[in-house]
């Protein structure tokens, strides 16, 4: 995609952080370690190719399979390995879930997020306020992303600080008996995977 | 070290701001220094800890005000300057997973220990001589303490240990409430 290089627009100057990355990019390629093609291929491949759709997938499967729910649970890594989904050197765990249980992810230190099953992480997930505030006060965040949790709902945070990732498996919403699975997936969002949404049928769908 | 990177816990960073419909990359020079960083680190520049250690090594006022891109442009230049822009030698490139050899089991309480180390580290400041139970252990996985250094690896079990939030933040805890944290095994005693 080699049009959507800074560079190569060639009217407006550049900003100062365009011209600091495309100075770095100059520098990797004259070295030879990288090709601005690479780079043209990465982002094209994050725009386009990965993203939440592949979390909603295993989760459809888990809903629609219980063997294969059993197996993710146990082993993200291996399970989503018979969906053809690979996780680079990086563990999958998945939470679920449950009445009584709702599980919610973060990273306090930097951005760990299961990437190859959601994508990048919105701004928000790396942003200052969700990474203090997921960990000491939980509810109140969940509260403003629209989830009023019940008192006696266990909260389980996951602060994901290693070589894991974690992916919550939210419920699967009544009124979803015998949906294939491309339907099913239409409904996961990448909120219900982190924890800061539900999975829920809306209104124009119901019956 | 204790930077402005470790947030969990702190006070007065607002509301958690969601924005509709956002785009992967909010500029192209986003795009691509997401990708200069991940190439690089796969050419063998410098290692994950190594980045994530030089990302916080920003000044704490500056780091705040970033955005994250803006983080990563930074100590994109940055790893280059240290490394000078050459490839690590290969003997700190990743090796051979030994087996897991882990010290504690699922269920056994663990504390974590109170440190305050003046290098890289993954145990949360929030964290810190708190008493939990190991949920999970996996691994092993090379320690960032090391690794960040470029220093050859050392391996050692991860352990998933559930702390219950009222020992994380005594009243202000709900009772029904836990945070699972994964830590190397030499965070815990």
């Amino acid at each position: 995609m080699s049009h959507e290089h800074p560079h190569e627009h060639g009217h407006a100057p550049l900003s100062d952080l365009e011209a600091r990355a495309l100075a770095i990019e100059s520098l990797l390629v004259e070295k030879g370690l990288i090709t601005s093609d690479a780079v043209d291929r990465h982002v094209y491949r994050y725009e386009h190719d990965i993203g939440p759709v592949i979390g909603a997938r295993v989760v459809a499967r888990a809903w629609s399979d219980p063997a294969f729910k059993d197996r993710l649970l146990a082993d993200g890594t291996a399970a989503i390995a018979e969906l053809g989904i690979e996780s680079p050197d990086l563990h999958l765990e998945v939470v679920e879930n449950q009445p009584g249980v709702h599980n919610l992810v973060v990273c306090t230190l930097c951005s760990c997020y299961p990437w190859y099953l959601l994508g990048l992480p919105p701004v928000w997930y790396k942003s200052a306020p969700y990474r203090s505030r997921a960990v000491i006060e939980p509810r109140a965040v969940l509260h403003e992303f629209g989830l009023d949790i019940p008192d006696e709902t266990q909260v389980k945070v996951w602060d994901s600080s290693a070589d894991l990732r974690y992916l919550v498996l939210p419920e699967r919403p009544e009124g979803s008996e015998g949906w294939p699975e491309e339907r099913l997936a239409a409904l996961v969002s990448r909120d219900a995977m982190i924890g800061t949404g539900i999975v829920a049928i809306p209104e124009a769908v119901r019956p | 070290m204790n930077e402005a990177h470790d947030l969990g816990g702190q006070h007065g960073h607002g509301r958690v701001v969601a924005e509709k419909n956002e785009p992967v990359f909010h500029e192209p020079w986003e795009g691509r220094v997401h990708a200069l960083m991940n190439l690089a680190r796969r050419a063998g520049l410098f290692n994950l800890d190594e980045m994530r250690r030089t990302i916080e090594q920003m000044p704490p006022a500056e780091y705040l005000r970033a955005s994250y891109f803006e983080r990563w442009l930074d100590a994109l230049e940055r790893l280059i300057a240290e490394k000078g822009g050459e490839p690590i030698k290969p003997s700190s490139s990743p090796t051979t997973r030994p087996p897991l050899d882990a010290h504690f089991k699922v269920g056994d309480q663990v504390r974590t220990r109170n440190a305050n180390p003046r290098h890289h580290t993954r145990l949360a400041r929030y964290a810190r001589g708190k008493s939990g139970v190991v949920e999970l252990i996996h691994g092993p996985y090379p320690l960032p303490d090391v690794r960040a250094y470029g220093k050859a690896l050392t391996w050692q079990p991860v352990y998933t240990v559930r702390f219950r939030a009222q020992e994380l933040w005594g009243g202000e805890g709900d009772p029904h409430d836990s945070v699972s944290i994964d830590l190397w095994e030499e965070y815990l005693e």
